[in-house]
């Protein structure tokens, strides 16, 4: 994972890069066991919405993305018709789409690779790679956070499909709090440094909220994706967030 | 249909909708104004995100004490420079603590 193409920097780069990276595996790993204990809520909700133990965990192991498992869990669970069930589940992935276009610039994989990477593309592991300094330690943040989390998942899946009952609320460890603040903590430095960032990021939980009441869950967080088109607002707004970024309100 | 079969078909979905966004071409991607908005977009879903998740349960909207005192522990964290790890651990102990003594 460790690049070895660093031979033309100097050594302050070199220690610069490896801390960098050191702070990426920590933050990947972090993310990647704290919310992989989500998986514990995800494996519990689908026997108790009528999966067999054996489909929750086949719904982890392919789908990977909480939001669009919840969903499915949701509608069967309801007595929902599955094929609605299905496409509702499929739209909510669509977010990660969105992130596979800046991760495909971050990341940089090519071939075969890409089928593997392409698993991995969730918000957490976006997150992580979009909160790092460089390319280097984003592409580590990345797979750290991707691979520890896949393997929590699915394994706290497990644990909470067979043993639903047995666990507590997960809400009394304070796991509802530790979703958002993951998200929060990451974004920060970008919030602090943009701001075209702030209006993006403001004008996203409006519209998330003011549409929550309106819309089928998951679909509101989809349609705050046009918030980003404020980086495309015309004049002094969108024209020069670069610059704004370096010398802009910290 | 078969829960076997929606359990597969959604897996399938959700995978294929995270290769298309990997696999489209670099020079799509190269364009300036593609790029501003790949940019921002996780910015603006990430926020979106942090939103319904402190705020909404399903279609309600609800107001959780333990829960917005655990993110609003964070915020102070972050205010102060706290490293990752410890942010989250205040959110959660926070959260976990109010509601152990309420």
């Amino acid at each position: 994972m460790v690049s070895t193409d660093e031979v033309t920097t100097t050594a302050e780069e070199n220690a610069a890069s490896s801390a960098a990276r050191s702070a990426a595996i920590r933050d990947g790993l972090g993310v990647g066991l704290a919310v992989g204990v989500s998986g514990l809520a995800f494996g519990a909700a689908a026997v108790t919405a009528g999966l067999s133990v054996a489909q929750a965990c086949v719904l982890s192991l392919l789908t990977f993305t909480g939001a669009s498992q919840f969903a499915l869990a949701g509608v069967i669970g309801g007595g929902g018709g599955l094929v609605a069930g299905t496409l509702g589940a499929v739209l909510l992935g669509g977010r990660n789409a969105l992130y596979g276009l800046r991760l495909a610039e971050l990341l940089r994989v090519r071939g075969w690779r890409r089928l593997l990477t392409a698993q991995g593309v969730i918000d957490e592991s976006t997150a992580v790679a979009t909160a790092q300094p460089d390319r280097e330690s984003a592409r580590v943040g990345f797979y750290v956070t991707a691979i520890s989390l896949y393997l929590t998942w699915n394994l706290t899946t497990l644990a909470g499909a067979a043993g639903a009952s047995r666990l507590g609320d997960p809400d009394t460890f304070g796991l509802d709090a530790l979703g958002p603040a993951v998200f929060l903590a990451l974004l920060w430095p970008r919030l602090a440094a943009g701001r075209t960032e702030i209006k993006v990021a403001v004008a996203a939980a409006v519209l998330a909220i003011a549409a929550t009441p309106l819309l089928p869950p998951g679909v509101p967080v989809m349609l705050a994706a046009a918030a980003a088109l404020i980086g495309f607002l015309p004049g002094r707004r969108g024209e020069s967030r670069d610059e704004k970024r370096a010398g802009g309100q910290a | 249909m078969n829960v076997w079969i929606a359990v597969i078909a959604t897996g399938l979905g959700c995978y294929a909708l995270k290769l298309g966004g990997l696999v489209t071409p670099q020079r799509v991607l190269d364009d300036p104004r593609v790029r501003r908005f790949t940019d921002l977009v996780p910015v603006a879903l990430l926020t979106a995100l942090i939103a319904v998740q402190a705020l909404a349960d399903g279609r309600d909207l609800e107001f959780d004490g333990p829960r917005m005192a655990g993110l609003g522990a964070a915020v102070a964290a972050l205010l102060l420079r706290a490293p990752f790890l410890v942010v989250l651990a205040v959110a959660a102990g926070v959260a976990a603590g109010l509601r152990l003594l309420l």
